[in-house]
């Protein structure tokens, strides 16, 4: 398998403080890997860095064979816009919007707005028929599901989550995860962070940060299947 | 060549131009400027037009002669001239002495004869009415004013009433060049001047009773005119001394000195003197109001400014996670700041508009309650605010789209 990303030698220094330390990590495209840790770990520089949204202080970070900590303010949009699909703990979904322009809004910034496009996105999470509601008249697992449509939206290399299901609570945890799996199984990448060892467990493989050093990598893919079984409905 | 050229009347495209520059000067908060021209014109006249041998006299001794008349019918030319629209009033006088006899005394007297609310209709075909009602508005009158067409009735100022104990009502005999006649005293003005020991009469009766038919001694013209400037005062010692250029500019211009000079263009024998104290007082107060006024403008513009600015960073800090998402998504800085400068833009034209006929109403309203009348609205008013709304709104922008360039995702998105 091609890998889709590599961190060498990342390091985030705020003062005297490594917020992430000499990190090494490939990504294979397809993979599902989840990010955990506890508070302060790194674990959400890691993911904006990743994301396009920061650079590192040392070190290299290469996406999809573009070396990102080189670029610039304005190259970094065009490559977030393009290769990522990002989805947030608080979904952040535009309250005067519906469904359907939340998921259009992408779209707009990415290439074109196409409402069929965007009304397919919200089937696939199972939304068709919420499509018209406002964020307001969703559930909290109804708007992460917009949420990820959105990041789909664009057909990105890889699907970020920082926390995904933080804000949810089991039955939609589980729906949110059911979903991640079809994902990777049409072959998308996903990286996740995530506090939950029940959502990180669930990955094909699982790195462990602690004081911005990355400590453990495990290898699930013997579990992988089993687990998504325990926690998603498939 | 070069005086032809002077004398002749300046194009149409400088009359444009200046027209504009004169247009955007009264424009000055919906054409208060002139409004308050018109409400100094309470002083009186502030130009003076006599014969030039006359003024001549006047000027090296501090006396006029009076064996030197204007012609009456070149009175009316006034309203011709280029600056016409900006002459308010103006009225013919004829100076005179005379022998009153009333109550069984004889005292000599001096008269003046005027067109009181001459009525008359132009070459142009426009109406006018005019004369020393409009020139005296002080005047506290007992009685009633002489009316335009009676040659057998008189006004008396007050001293002179006083004097010979003569009443509103009372029959006076007026003689003069060996012929008498009879007034009746229709009127006892107050002027607080010289005039009180007058007898006023119209310009018809001491014609004829002076023997002077068709002459008058001077004519006050009360004009709205643009405060002097260093042009004005330069072309009001001498307009040869002024470039081509410069004589249209001052041409086209109501300066006095101007307006002077086109007042005498048609004034056979005339020479034009402002008034200079009125005239000067005018200027300064018109002046220092206009100073005022664009003070007023640049602070409320500054006070508009801050408080947009206000406004729009505390829309933007309030919806800093959207705009944060937004660029997450992929929106580069230029786009978003362009969507919160349009949001902007079109909350600020609807304010604008909003503000544009509310300021009417209380221009009217301050018309009504200061003037007694109504302000007339310049259209150029809505370009010029149109254009300071714009900037004052990108300026008041500024700190926003600032706020917003520097703002990062990372630092909005991850809110726990």
């Amino acid at each position: 398998m091609s890998k889709i990303l590599e961190l060498k030698n990342v390091s985030k220094i705020y003062g005297n403080l490594k917020a992430l330390a000499d990190i090494n990590l490939s990504v294979n495209a397809g993979d599902w890997l989840s990010i955990m840790g506890p508070s302060g770990s790194g674990k959400t520089t890691m993911i904006n860095i990743i994301g396009c949204m920061d650079t590192p202080s040392v070190g290299n970070v290469i996406l999809d064979g573009i070396d990102i900590s080189k670029e610039n303010a304005g190259s970094l949009t065009r490559i977030r816009r393009d290769k990522i699909g990002l989805i947030f703990q608080q979904f952040h979904l535009i309250s005067y919007l519906t469904a359907v322009e939340n998921v259009m809004v992408a779209q707009y910034y990415h290439s074109m707005p196409d409402e069929e496009e965007a009304m397919e996105a919200l089937a696939k999470v199972g939304l068709a028929d919420r499509a018209r509601h406002l964020p307001a008249q969703l559930s909290g697992g109804e708007q992460q599901r917009v949420c990820i449509a959105r990041a789909l939206i664009n057909s990105p290399e890889i699907l970020l989550g920082d926390e995904p299901t933080g804000n949810l609570d089991e039955e939609n945890e589980g729906i949110v995860v059911d979903i991640f799996r079809r994902l990777h199984d049409e072959g998308v990448t996903i990286i996740i962070v995530t506090h939950d060892p029940e959502v990180g467990d669930v990955a094909q493989r699982k790195i462990i940060l602690e004081h911005g050093r990355l400590i453990d990598d495990i290898d699930q893919s013997a579990t992988f299947g089993e687990a998504l079984k325990l926690k998603g409905k498939g | 060549m070069a005086n032809d050229n002077k004398n002749s009347r300046p194009s149409e495209k400088q009359d444009a131009h200046d027209s504009f520059h004169s247009r955007v000067r009264g424009v000055a908060l919906y054409g208060y400027d002139e409004r308050y021209d018109r409400e100094l014109k309470v002083y009186g006249a502030n130009i003076t037009v006599r014969h030039k041998d006359a003024a001549l006299m006047s000027d090296l001794y501090g006396t006029g002669v009076n064996d030197k008349f204007l012609y009456e019918d070149d009175v009316l030319k006034l309203k011709s001239i280029f600056w016409g629209f900006n002459i308010l009033d103006f009225a013919p006088m004829l100076d005179g002495n005379a022998i009153m006899t009333t109550n069984g005394k004889t005292s000599e007297v001096s008269l003046v004869g005027t067109w009181t609310e001459k009525h008359a209709t132009l070459s142009t075909g426009e109406e006018l009415s005019t004369g020393l009602k409009g020139l005296r508005t002080w005047w506290d009158v007992q009685g009633e004013w002489l009316n335009e067409n009676d040659n057998a009735s008189v006004m008396l100022g007050k001293l002179l009433a006083s004097q010979n104990n003569i009443h509103v009502g009372d029959a006076i005999t007026l003689t003069a060049n060996g012929m008498s006649k009879n007034f009746i005293v229709k009127g006892i003005y107050n002027d607080g001047g010289n005039d009180d020991e007058k007898i006023l009469m119209t310009l018809a009766a001491v014609q004829e009773l002076m023997n002077l038919t068709g002459k008058v001694s001077s004519i006050e013209v009360s004009a709205l005119t643009t405060p002097d400037n260093d042009l004005a005062r330069k072309a009001a010692q001498d307009p040869r001394s002024l470039s081509p250029d410069e004589y249209e500019t001052w041409y086209c211009t109501a300066y006095v000195s101007a307006i002077c000079h086109q007042i005498q263009e048609v004034i056979r024998d005339g020479v034009a003197k402002a008034v200079r104290q009125v005239a000067e007082s005018e200027g300064t107060i018109l002046n220092k109001t206009t100073l005022l006024m664009i003070l007023i403008t640049i602070l409320s513009s500054i006070g508009s400014a801050l408080a947009i600015s206000n406004l729009i960073t505390a829309s933007v800090i309030e919806r800093s996670q959207e705009l944060g998402l937004l660029k997450a998504l992929g929106a580069y800085n230029w786009q978003i700041a362009l969507l919160v400068l349009l949001e902007v833009m079109l909350t600020g034209l609807a304010g604008g508009v909003a503000g544009y006929f509310l300021g009417i109403g209380f221009a009217q309203i301050i018309g009504q309650t200061v003037f007694g009348s109504y302000i007339e609205i310049a259209r150029m008013v809505i370009l010029i605010v149109a254009v300071i709304l714009f900037f004052v709104t990108l300026l008041g922008s500024v700190p926003a789209i600032r706020y917003l360039m520097a703002l990062k995702p990372t630092e909005v998105l991850h809110g726990k």
